[in-house]
């Protein structure tokens, strides 16, 4: 495992190419392109002001930049590095802009969901959706970005419009029965979409692509319902994490409940349990045999000196619970966070209320497969695109990374105390990006040992 | 442990006490007499006689044997007597005494016995009054909870009447908030049309995009008109998604039921084997069912071999059937296995008793078939019976039957009853018919005495007239005569005892006697008439009837068989 070095970064804008050769960052107002191999700077841009986001487009060959606060967008190419494309929304504001699938077209989101303006980089053609839902995500495109549904609202009344990406022809258009709708999703295979509530009541509805109602779950009522909805890469299952801290597995057969996955405060039956625990790096590992360290990770890192490590504890383990206030809204219980493992066998959870752990479930065999309990609250964690692997990072020094095998923390060796509270995975490569406050760097996995 | 220690006492006390009455009452005369010679006057010189006399009863009353014995006028003391007398008393003082000690110890074990039993008491006592203060205080608790119980219930109620109360006052709120939010929203968008408007009055600040140069697609093609065609196009298109995604998830079902199919096979032809393997068992095992149960296989054969064709074949039909026959499968398997299971726990115990399990099913075998022919003599038994019933009541049900055959035996009874009668009357005939008969019989006797004694000196007077030896020659003669008879006289009615003694008659014996005697007079003397053999012959009848009468009706039927039967042993006896 090795780390690069740090660079600077500002508002956590990093993100590496869809074809995984360059790494774009954003400092201040400046854009930078690098090389993702050598890490050298290819391009350098400049914005008119701070950038607040950044995107690539699909082909890689497109950034675009917003400034939200200027209600501008700025476009770069990366082939024409003297092309240029300036949008500005003028004095209707922009709050969220972002590629079509095809990368010649960007949404524009207006103030007060006023209207998404949606320009063509084809032909400066502009055209306008009305009535954009305000929510958690109202508008998903297709996992091959074919279609697009986009949440209405119109006279008190959800909607949801399907369009074809191509030439933003409607396809659909038709009511959803939900109360206030909070979110939609397609499925990966795009012939699904899922559509949930708000809060306010347990509702997800299944919709075919060409609007029909496939069907309709609702676990319980009267108090707070859906918090994080996550389809598996295979289209097959469809997890509803809710406040009431389960997450429920729908199959996409008859659309019913094939399992539930509950996170007890006392852990009683799972394989393992890996706690973090804080010690001197001088007794590291030689004095607690209980302590499970996976040795060619410890071989393969053994530069770095880990001084932290996971311990296995024996069952029962207690999880620390912090019990939400009652009278703010959006409390912070129930399951936020849901994510699938590329080969869809793990599905790694959180729930609010234990924000310190994160659970992995075994989707072949329904059950719990592990609890990583850290010392502090779990900022993020992503699943390796390639294989069963899950990183998080926690918002201190080090970075923690779960396989099958086992566990292991890693510091993260630089000077100054470099904070991770955030991670990325690259797409293809065997690295990963961590995002500090104002820094971010690479890490790359042994190669070697996965092709073993 | 104080209780039967005490129970022990008690009775061992009981026991002195059964046995002391006497001794005490010997010992206070003792002591009495005592305090007497303390005194000094109980004997004077004037009074010995009466002192002896009064000793001598006191002692006779203790049960010693007297002293002085008044052995005519002289009024002397027996020495003997008197030193063995004293002497008993000596015993009896020290046996006193010894008993007395005893008492006394019983005295005082039974005393401290009391004692402790009186300290047990009053703990118990103690421990009595505790535990009824403490009844009382748990009442008085339980009272305190039932209350609180109450107080609680009512609050409960009172609670869920809040709940309710406040579930109204949510869903009113809910619905005045709902109403509220649209009315907000409505506002919002007309706030939100107002502003686009305003926007697009505006034209103050244009919504611009400023390209250097428009650049290609990202597909290379050229954007199209919108027309109908390319509506027709995208519907398509998005069928053709639909269809691909169905054609898939239809295909990986269908690889998943091939799968599950040859499974089924699979399992189907495992059962299939198993079971035919274990019919000829079962046929040996219950050769009674077996022929329905082979027809039963022979028809879910069937089945199987019909759905084993079909199976390939997506009909209903065909599933239903394979499904219906997996399923009777299965559920012969399972029974066959709980079989097993059970022949295995069998064997289990039998091997634990040590027996062979093959004898003890053929002993179950024979046990049932025992039991099997028992129940079939009883069913034939009771066929028996029945038709014995039908047979002696007319065909009509039980309860008339019973009826008409109560009636039946009162029938008998007056008939019986009237037989007796005449009989009682007859019988009279032939005792008065005795009676002169015998009256006859003793005059004959005197006359044939009197003839004899004719004949004698008819005799006498010859032999003298023919010769001077007649005297000595006629004597023993005649002694034989007499001798004979007698014993001839003595010999019939031992005869008739004992064979009255034989047939158990409760008749006196007297009248037989006297019939018997005077029918082997008649006999001996041939004097009895041919019809009147019969006699006693109806005389035993009649003694046979009168015994047995209070008997069952068709016990009665026998014994009339089995007296006629017996009646000419009678006679025989009678003749011998």
């Amino acid at each position: 495992m090795n780390f690069s070095e740090v660079f600077k970064q500002s508002n956590q804008l990093c993100k590496v190419s869809p074809d995984g050769k360059y790494l774009a960052t954003c400092v201040q107002y400046r854009l930078v392109v690098r090389d993702v191999s050598t890490l050298q700077i290819m391009h350098l841009y400049t914005c008119l002001d701070q950038i607040s986001h950044m995107e690539w487009s699909s082909d890689s060959l497109f950034i675009l930049c917003a400034m939200y606060k200027r209600g501008l967008v700025q476009v770069w190419s990366l082939e024409q590095p003297d092309w240029h494309c300036k949008i500005d929304e003028g004095s209707i504001g922009l709050v969220s802009s972002r590629w079509s699938p095809d990368g010649r077209h960007i949404l524009n989101t207006t103030e007060f969901h006023l209207r998404i303006t949606v320009w063509s980089l084809c032909t400066k053609a502009v055209s306008y959706i009305k009535y954009p839902k305000a929510c958690q995500k109202g508008i998903d495109f297709s996992r091959d970005g074919s279609y697009m549904a986009l949440a209405e609202r119109r006279d008190c009344k959800d909607f949801v419009s399907i369009f074809v990406c191509d030439d933003w022809h409607l396809l659909r258009h038709f009511e959803t029965e939900t109360q206030d709708l909070a979110g939609l999703e397609w499925s990966p295979n795009g012939c699904v979409l899922a559509v949930w509530d708000s809060c306010l009541e347990y509702k997800v509805l299944l919709y075919s692509l060409d609007g029909r109602l496939l069907s309709t779950y609702s676990a319980y009522e009267w108090s707070l319902g859906v918090k994080s909805v996550s389809w598996s890469p295979s289209s097959q299952f469809l997890a509803i994490g809710s406040y009431d801290e389960k997450v429920r597995i729908i199959n996409h057969i008859t659309w019913k409940k094939i399992a539930q996955f509950e996170h007890p405060a006392t852990v009683e039956s799972t394989k393992t349990v890996y706690k973090e625990v804080e010690r001197r790096p001088a007794v590291a590992h030689s004095s607690t045999p209980r302590v499970n360290v996976l040795t060619n990770f410890v071989s393969l890192i053994n530069s770095l000196l880990l001084p932290h490590l996971d311990e296995i504890c024996s069952l029962p383990v207690q999880i620390p619970v912090v019990k939400p206030d009652p009278d703010r809204a959006n409390p912070k219980i129930g399951v936020s966070v849901l994510a699938f493992s590329s080969d869809n066998h793990y599905l790694a959870t959180k729930n609010d209320n234990m924000a310190s752990a994160v659970w992995v479930w075994n989707m072949q065999k329904m059950s719990l497969e592990a609890v990583l309990e850290q010392t502090s609250a779990v900022r993020c964690f992503q699943w390796d695109p390639r294989h069963p692997r899950l990183a998080l990072c926690t918002g201190n020094t080090k970075l923690y990374l779960w396989s099958p095998g086992g566990c292991v923390a890693v510091q993260v060796p630089t000077e100054g105390g470099f904070q991770v509270h955030s991670l990325n995975w690259h797409c293809s490569d065997n690295s990963l990006i961590l995002l500090g406050k104002e820094q971010l760097c690479l890490c790359y996995m042994e190669t070697d040992e996965e092709d073993k | 442990m104080p209780e039967s220690s005490l129970v022990k006492d008690g009775r061992s006390s009981s026991v002195e006490y059964g046995a002391s009455p006497l001794r005490q009452f010997s010992q206070s005369s003792l002591l009495l007499h005592r305090n007497s010679y303390m005194l000094g006057t109980f004997c004077t010189e004037h009074n010995v006689q009466q002192c002896l006399s009064h000793i001598n009863q006191e002692i006779s009353s203790l049960g010693l044997p007297p002293v002085w014995t008044e052995s005519g006028n002289s009024s002397e003391l027996n020495i003997v007597a008197v030193l063995n007398c004293m002497y008993d008393l000596i015993q009896l003082h020290r046996r006193g005494l010894r008993t007395l000690e005893s008492m006394e110890v019983e005295q005082l074990k039974s005393s401290s016995n009391i004692d402790h039993l009186q300290l047990t008491i009053t703990r118990l006592k103690e421990q009595l009054e505790l535990s009824k203060r403490e009844n009382t205080g748990l009442l008085e608790r339980e009272r305190q909870l039932q209350l609180k119980a109450k107080s609680l219930q009512s609050c409960l109620k009172n609670e869920k009447e809040e709940v309710q109360k406040l579930q109204n006052i949510i869903a009113s709120r809910a619905s005045q908030y709902n109403h509220e939010m649209k009315r907000k929203e409505r506002e919002f968008n007309k706030l939100k049309e107002r502003l686009n408007q305003l926007l697009v009055d505006k034209k103050e600040k244009k919504q611009a995009i400023d390209v250097l140069n428009n650049i290609g697609r990202a597909d290379g093609k050229r954007s199209l008109w919108k027309t109908e065609k390319t509506e027709a196009k995208h519907e398509g298109e998005m069928y053709k998604t639909l269809l691909s995604d169905y054609d898939a998830r239809q295909r990986e079902l269908v690889l998943e039921n091939a799968e599950l199919r040859k499974v089924l096979q699979q399992m189907k032809k495992d059962m299939v084997s198993i079971l035919s393997s274990r019919k000829p068992a079962v046929k040996s095992d219950k050769p009674e069912h077996s022929g329905v149960q082979a027809r039963s296989e022979e028809e879910e054969e069937e089945v199987f071999d019909s759905s084993k064709e079909s199976v390939e074949l997506y009909c209903v039909h065909a599933r239903e059937k394979l499904t219906n026959s997996i399923r009777l499968q299965w559920r012969r398997l399972k029974s066959h296995v709980e079989r097993l299971d059970s022949q295995a726990s069998l064997v289990q115990m039998v091997e634990s008793k040590d027996t062979d399990a093959v004898p003890q099913e053929t002993q179950e075998e024979e046990m049932d078939r025992l039991k099997l022919e028992i129940q079939q003599c009883k069913d034939f038994i009771q066929t028996q019976q029945q038709l014995l019933q039908q047979q002696l009541s007319s065909p009509c049900d039980e309860e008339t039957a019973s009826l008409l055959s109560n009636c039946y035996m009162l029938q008998e009874k007056e008939r019986l009853g009237e037989e007796w009668k005449t009989l009682e009357e007859q019988r009279k005939i032939f005792e008065r018919e005795r009676k002169n008969f015998t009256e006859a019989a003793i005059r004959l006797s005197h006359e044939r005495k009197a003839f004899e004694e004719d004949r004698a000196t008819w005799l006498k007077h010859q032999f003298l007239n023919l010769s001077p030896f007649a005297d000595s020659k006629k004597t023993p003669l005649l002694k034989s005569k007499s001798a004979f008879l007698i014993s001839a006289e003595t010999e019939a009615p031992e005869k008739l005892i004992k064979c009255h003694s034989d047939t158990a008659s409760p008749t006196p014996r007297c009248v037989p006697l006297a019939s018997a005697s005077t029918a082997d007079l008649y006999r001996t003397l041939c004097l009895i008439p041919e019809n009147s053999s019969v006699q006693p012959k109806t005389n035993g009848e009649h003694v046979e009837e009168s015994s047995m009468f209070c008997g069952d009706v068709f016990v009665q039927h026998q014994q009339w068989e089995h007296s006629e039967d017996h009646t000419p042993s009678q006679e025989k006896n009678s003749s011998i």
